[in-house]
């Protein structure tokens, strides 16, 4: 019972919003015409909508429009998104870390006996010794350099932000 | 004083360093970001300051709007997300104020009302005092339905919801603000469907 009340809810607003199909429109109509139960609700649901259109929007203080125009006064248009970002240094990003990791998978595989495997998992990954992975030169190198370009991004993020301080002051 | 220039005229002259432009920007959207901001904080104070806030962060950003939705989509968009922002900082509920404190301002509301003739002016009063009862969402979609010329899709997008969930959401809206409606202002209510 209650569903069918939603249902009959939910079509009548869809008929006052106009968002129905040409078919359910004259569906509602008709019934509209017909159902005296349809017909109340949908004087009802019309009534709020109307006082829903009419009802009024709060105002601000009258000073809003100045206080906004000090506050910008002291400030600038930040620089668009799409200027700073660089597409191609995504990219870059993405080919670079898209590389590293065929490059391991290439490695991994080429590390693999499979001709002593005979049928079974040609590598026992209980056995696998990674301390030898981890002291890897270059292993070490990569994380050395991961370390330097976060470091220097760093660095980056904080001069901008000593630069953007000193601008506001 | 108004110019007659449309939104997308006016933000081209702001970008080009016209700053006192957008003035006129503020002066035509404050009602509508104030009453948004409005039914989320419940206060006239912290609604002005996040109104502020909104329009401030607006024009630091104005060289991000693209123009391919309406400006007061892409404005209303920051007016949600500053919003929600404002509610996670208060710690305040952004569900149904269904508290006692809410039916007491109701109730003194509804008595002020009931002493009142039901005419248009009084009408529009108690759908307003309604939409306070409800909760941020629910207040926030039908504003912007309804007062903010929006479209569902709009909406949608502003909400950053599907068209059909915003369509929804909507709907139970307002059922939920019908119910406020009877619940307290009866009187006023069967006067108006009879």
């Amino acid at each position: 019972m209650e569903a069918n009340y939603r249902d009959m809810d939910e079509r009548l607003w869809n008929y006052i919003d106009g968002a129905s199909e040409v078919a359910e429109r004259s569906a509602i109509e008709q019934l509209i015409q017909t159902n005296t139960e349809w017909k109340a609700k949908y004087h009802e649901l019309l009534e709020v909508n109307t006082l829903l259109q009419s009802s009024e929007l709060e105002e601000p203080s009258l000073r809003f429009t100045k206080n906004v125009m000090e506050e910008i006064a002291r400030l600038h248009i930040a620089p668009a998104t799409r200027t700073y970002i660089n597409k191609r240094v995504i990219w870059g990003i993405g080919i670079f870390f898209i590389t590293l990791i065929l490059g391991f998978l290439v490695y991994g595989f080429g590390q693999i006996d499979w001709s002593s495997s005979d049928g079974k998992m040609p590598v026992d990954f209980g056995k696998i010794d990674y301390s030898k992975l981890f002291s890897n030169t270059y292993v070490n190198v990569f994380i050395m350099f991961n370390v330097v370009v976060g470091l220097f991004f760093l660095d980056r993020y904080l001069a901008n932000k000593r630069k953007k301080f000193r601008e506001e002051i | 004083m108004p110019t007659g220039l449309n939104d997308s005229e006016i933000i081209s002259k702001v970008l080009s360093g016209d700053q006192q432009a957008y003035a006129e920007l503020v002066t035509r959207y404050q009602n509508y970001v104030f009453t948004l901001a409005l039914r989320f904080t419940k206060n006239r104070e912290d609604a002005e300051e996040v109104s502020q806030d909104i329009f401030i962060k607006a024009y630091r950003a104005l060289a991000d709007f693209k123009g391919n939705s309406k400006f007061s989509t892409w404005l209303y968009t920051i007016v949600n997300n500053t919003c929600i922002t404002f509610l996670r900082k208060k710690k305040l509920q952004t569900h149904s104020l269904d508290k006692e404190g809410v039916f007491e301002v109701a109730d003194s509301q509804d008595s002020g009302l009931r002493a009142n003739q039901v005419e248009q002016k009084s009408k529009i009063a108690m759908v307003n005092n309604a939409i306070k009862m409800l909760g941020a969402d629910d207040a926030e979609i039908i504003t912007l339905f309804y007062k903010s010329e929006q479209s569902l899709e709009e909406i949608a997008e502003i909400l950053g919801l599907e068209t059909n969930t915003a369509k929804v959401r909507l709907h139970r809206a307002r059922t939920r603000l019908k119910e406020k409606m009877q619940q307290h202002f009866s009187e006023e209510v069967k006067d108006i469907y009879n």
